[in-house]
């Protein structure tokens, strides 16, 4: 069936405007919601089986030939991190049922919810540069609203910010894109990657070096590199705990997604804009290290974090050898899923303690002994420990940047690893161990059902690091993809 | 003429850039309002400013304007549009939740409130 790869927008899509309808019976929300969520794993698993027997998918909205209409394009890079995106949707989605609360509930918040999915899904799988644009603003609307919904002081006051970061980040966008049509004059993806390799046979002209350049700043500034990060930790600290899961594990690396997308399709005929990758990333890793090691709110350490991720992530794309892109493959899937964990499992000792703040808290692994341990294993693998997911993706990071003699960057990557594991440590540490406290009164805070969603993402996390010998096929062929822009090109202009 | 344009829109994003600097939160969306308005017109004279019909099939014309750019600036009035409305009614609740419109005083963190 060739509609298969649109199935994981449309699902949500559908979803989300029957529970526009069904606003008040919150039952029937969750169930419906429910129902979609599943129904889209299951179809982005087949998107993968699919693109794993048969190469890359792609369709030609309304049957138009392929640069005159809009081509949905599913290679295995963006079929894999559909099927992340699904899952992470669901599992937030089941935490959200506990955790969100009636009032919320009532006023749209899965019709948002999976609004935010179509948005995500469709930028991961569009081959349309404009229509990328347009998916980047479905996914940034539905955040808007996802982060105002409730409406408390510091909600408003980070919208605003974030809002407005967005607001200017969308026009530069469109101004990108207005550049690039008028050196090109096509907006399909392939098309303009095969334009731009007819112009730059001598190597690439300074105009296309400057666009790289502002798209580099774009999707910069939605996925949070040094220095266009400033907006990320105030915004992100602001909203409840599933929509601060959602964003962190999804919305940054949509921006990762199309930094990689941009750079490995259209400019790898310039090494300059590599180099400026690379520093950038490096320097994210460095900020984000800073960060994450000075606070001592639980949030703002796993918000740092998340920069230093993006960092390792573009760092191992500007080496672009095979080695270093199959593991910032690797470590983008790991790392989508053990933030969304570690959000949610911090969630849970906000909920319990009421607080944010790790002075405050201790030794809750006496009362809580299974969020302990869950929160162990998540801290193990987001420094990458070997059995555990975080190791492959950044072994292949470091393997690439040594390969490329890139040897300063590949000392800092490895270094941050250590500088992240003492960060997390230090609210494993000081949260779980030492003197058991009672907070609000209570003996032990029902905590079991909230502890599912985590719990179903850290053994994800440890089957996708004891199984990536079966994994590691699937992210060589994504990896194969990007290495060489013309299977993607042959595969939508079916030359 | 694309010179003259580009002189015009350069113009706005300087407007825009300088409102969006400043403390009332009513300027900056009136910043962000120029700011649209400059990419909308930087699409259309980046689509090429050649004399030509509308593009609309029927008549006799030998040639037409590109008719691409119009379209992308269609979806991108519409988007900037839904965002505007959005930030100008977030601003008037702030102004009535944080009793302020000047952004110099929204600053803090979560445990101020």
């Amino acid at each position: 069936m060739t509609n298969l790869i649109i199935l994981p927008i449309l699902i949500p899509l559908f979803t989300g405007a029957i529970l526009i309808l069904l606003y008040k019976q919150i039952t029937a929300q969750r169930v419906v919601a429910m129902i979609s969520s599943i129904a889209t794993i299951i179809t982005s698993w087949l998107v993968v089986q699919k693109v794993r027997e048969d190469g890359i998918q792609s369709l030609n909205v309304s049957s138009w030939d392929a640069p005159f209409g809009i081509t949905l394009v599913s290679d295995m890079m963006a079929a894999l991190l559909v099927l992340t995106t699904s899952v992470i949707g669901f599992v937030c989605l089941i935490y959200s049922f506990k955790s969100i609360g009636k009032e919320r509930e009532k006023h749209y918040y899965y019709a948002v919810f999976n609004f935010l999915l179509v948005g995500v899904n469709g930028a991961f799988t569009t081959g349309d540069i404009f229509n990328l644009f347009v998916f980047f603003e479905v996914m940034l609307m539905s955040s808007y609203v996802m982060l105002v919904l409730g409406g408390t002081k510091v909600q408003l006051r980070e919208s605003i910010k974030y809002l407005l970061v967005n607001v200017i980040s969308s026009a530069l966008f469109v101004i990108a894109v207005a550049y690039l049509y008028s050196v090109v004059g096509t907006l399909n993806m392939a098309h303009i990657s095969a334009r731009i390799s007819e112009i730059s046979t001598n190597g690439m002209p300074g105009i296309l070096s400057v666009i790289a350049v502002m798209f580099l700043i774009v999707f910069g500034l939605k996925g949070a590199i040094f220095p266009l990060y400033f907006w990320m930790p105030g915004s992100y600290a602001a909203p409840p705990i599933p929509v601060l899961a959602l964003f962190g594990a999804l919305l940054t690396k949509v921006g990762v997604y199309s930094i990689t997308r941009t750079y490995t399709l259209f400019f790898y005929h310039d090494m300059d804009t590599f180099g400026l990758l690379s520093i950038l990333a490096l320097l994210s890793i460095i900020v984000g290290v800073i960060g994450a090691i000075a606070f001592w709110d639980m949030k703002n350490i796993v918000i740092y974090n998340i920069i230093i991720a993006v960092g390792v992530i573009l760092y191992g794309v500007s080496v672009l050898n095979t080695a270093s892109i199959t593991g910032a493959i690797n470590y983008l899937i790991h790392d989508m899923i053990i933030k969304a964990a570690l959000f949610l499992l911090i969630g849970i000792v906000i909920y319990i303690t009421g607080t944010s703040d790790l002075r405050k808290v201790s030794g809750l692994i006496t009362r809580y002994p299974g969020l302990g341990w869950t929160f162990f294993i998540a801290a193990l693998a987001l420094a990458g420990i070997p059995p555990l997911s975080g190791f492959v993706g950044k072994l292949l990071i470091v393997q690439g940047g040594f390969e490329g003699e890139s040897f300063v960057g590949a000392f800092i990557v490895l270094m941050s690893s250590l500088l992240v594991l003492f960060s997390i440590m230090k609210i494993f540490i000081n949260g779980f161990w030492g003197k058991s406290r009672t907070y609000n009164g209570e003996e032990q805070a029902p905590v079991r059902f909230l502890l599912i969603a985590p719990i179903l993402l850290v053994i994800i996390s440890a089957l996708y690091g004891i199984g990536s010998e079966s994994i590691l096929p699937y992210i060589n062929q994504a990896a194969d993809t990007l290495l060489d822009p013309n299977i993607y090109i042959d595969a939508v202009l079916k030359e | 003429m694309e010179i003259i344009m580009a002189f015009v829109i350069g113009i706005l994003f300087m407007t825009a850039t300088y409102l969006m600097l400043s403390k009332s939160l009513l300027r900056i969306i009136v910043g962000t309002g120029l700011l649209s308005h400059g990419a909308h017109l930087l699409i259309l004279t980046m689509g090429g400013l050649k004399r030509g019909d509308a593009p609309i099939l029927g008549g006799d014309a030998v040639s037409y304007t590109d008719p691409l750019p119009q379209a992308l600036i269609l979806t991108a009035i519409v988007i900037s549009f839904g965002v505007t409305a959005f930030f100008l009614v977030l601003a008037y609740r702030s102004y009535q939740e944080l009793g302020t419109d000047n952004v110099e005083e929204m600053r803090g963190t979560e445990k101020d409130d």
